[in-house]
């Protein structure tokens, strides 16, 4: 037998490089799934609701019941996520044991910790987490998050915060590009971010791992928008099966992400789809409806 | 590494390699390239072939990339392409695309460029993905291999040379323009594998 080493860095994060440039789609159950594959998906994300649904139905949102996961695990020959909520160790040690491709801890869900994050580095399986800036970002990153997606605000269909997260994100990167290395400590501390990941960041004039759009996506023009602005690539949401035809939306959010900068093509593409989901006003939601605070 | 050959007055060279852009880890193959200094574009559209002397198709979900190749109208311009002799490098999704593999049940796209039948995701879901060190018919160092949800050769057919196994799954093979591997060259430092493509397959002279 060869020696084969699983779970390191290059593995984890290296399966996050062959999704880029394409479309991560939540789904709730087989049928979505497989509608999902066959419209150009690069990975599906198994949940018991969709976010718009999870504001809706209020309570606790919970790790989704395996046998939804399980159900489109074998409908689909393409990658698996699922979502964990922010510090349930347990929901993250069952969806690995399940076979789950990645997990989402995700502020989505109820965090089940309001202090700590999941120590992602102790797993096998790879984490992919939310940031709303560079700080956020890099601290999930030193936690061992091989992938990063901006928070945006999940089930609104309002592409505002997502744009607010990757600006902020890839303008911090541009600024600490042209610091001199004896001012990177200070910034390291202004942002609360780990000083050797700072420095990694400086020298590479990039982040170490691929950074998706995520939170508000509802059409074509939206996950051309997020690719232009520098995204790797897109997860929708609620997006598609809120749509009024999740088919014609679907296939046309993957062609879009592939040619964002067509835009002859992107007016074609956005033709003849019909109803985006509703959305959401962000001033509407109130302090207690912002996904996005949750975590830091 | 360096070029040794080929090279323009500038010291570039004058072969042009393309990898097919439509999803993927596109980036690394193109920065892999500049590194050893070969001239690399991207490839969405049919025109984007012309004057390329090898074509990468990257790893990413082939899945999507079969379907994108598709509906770019790129499936006809690859033919062509594969017919005029041109190098082929597959790597991983890539490697599925141009398989025959005429055992699969879908729709889903195969290019037929290279005699083999492949087993999608053969060495299981992502927790079983891994890196390891393997040998190399015609690479005289051990090449570092990244293998994630990879798929494996399970038979070849007549004309195919198979150049690399790991526990007896057929993971690298090549046969006439077309070179394939289920492992991700582009994910590692040393670049031999693409050196090899190089040598063989777009008539450069690249030492590693």
């Amino acid at each position: 037998m060869s020696n084969k080493t699983v779970g390191s860095d290059r593995v984890k994060r290296g399966m996050a490089e062959m999704q880029k440039g394409g479309v991560i789609m939540d789904v709730v159950n087989a049928e979505e799934a497989k509608i999902a594959e066959a419209a150009g998906a690069v990975a599906v994300m198994a949940l018991e609701r969709v976010p718009s649904d999870i504001r809706q139905a209020g309570g606790i949102a919970r790790m989704a019941n395996p046998e939804i996961i399980e159900e489109v695990i074998n409908a689909v020959s393409i990658p698996v996520m699922a979502k964990a909520r922010i510090g349930h160790i347990s929901e993250a040690r069952i969806l690995e044991a399940m076979g789950v491709d990645y997990i989402d801890e995700s502020e989505v869900l109820t965090p089940a910790d309001e202090e700590y994050h999941i120590l992602k580095s102790d797993y096998v399986v790879p984490f992919v987490c939310g940031c709303r800036d560079l700080g956020e970002a890099l601290r999930r990153i030193g936690e061992g998050a091989s992938m990063l997606r901006t928070k945006g605000e999940p089930g609104t269909g309002n592409i505002v915060e997502a744009v607010r997260h990757i600006r902020k994100v890839n303008g911090q990167i541009a600024v600490l590009s042209s610091l001199s290395n004896d001012e990177l400590m200070t910034f390291a501390r202004d942002i609360g971010a780990p000083y050797e990941l700072v420095k990694e960041v400086k020298e590479r004039g990039k982040l170490p791992v691929v950074n998706f759009a995520a939170g508000g996506v509802a059409t074509p023009a939206d996950a051309a928008l997020m690719m232009s602005l520098g995204a790797d690539g897109v997860f929708v949401g609620s997006g598609i099966f809120k749509s009024e035809s999740p088919e014609k939306f679907a296939r046309a959010i993957v062609r879009a992400t592939t040619n964002y900068e067509d835009y002859e093509l992107l007016a074609e593409l956005s033709k003849d789809l019909g109803e985006p989901m509703t959305g959401i006003e962000i001033s509407q939601l109130g302090e207690a409806g912002r996904m996005q605070e949750r975590g830091w | 590494m360096k070029l040794d050959e080929c090279r323009n007055a500038d010291g570039k060279s004058r072969k042009k390699v393309g990898v097919l852009d439509v999803q993927g880890a596109v980036r690394e193959h193109l920065l892999a390239l500049k590194t050893v200094g070969v001239k690399a574009v991207s490839v969405k559209l049919p025109e984007d072939f012309d004057e390329l002397d090898g074509l990468i198709i990257p790893g990413g979900e082939s899945t999507a990339i079969g379907r994108l190749i598709r509906e770019q109208g790129l499936e006809d311009r690859l033919r062509t392409f594969y017919k005029e002799g041109k190098g082929i490098f597959g790597t991983c999704a890539g490697l599925i695309l141009c398989s025959t593999d005429e055992s699969h049940e879908t729709n889903d796209l195969r290019l037929g460029f290279i005699d083999i039948e492949v087993e999608r995701n053969g060495f299981g879901r992502q927790v079983a993905s891994f890196e390891t060190s393997l040998d190399f018919t015609g690479i005289e160092q051990k090449v570092e291999a990244v293998f994630i949800r990879a798929p494996y050769i399970q038979s070849v057919g007549p004309g195919v040379k198979v150049l690399a196994a790991v526990d007896d799954k057929i993971v690298a093979a090549e046969q006439k323009n077309v070179l394939v591997t289920a492992f991700h060259p582009e994910l590692t430092e040393d670049n031999v594998v693409l050196n090899y493509f190089l040598n063989h397959f777009v008539g450069l002279s690249v030492t590693n």
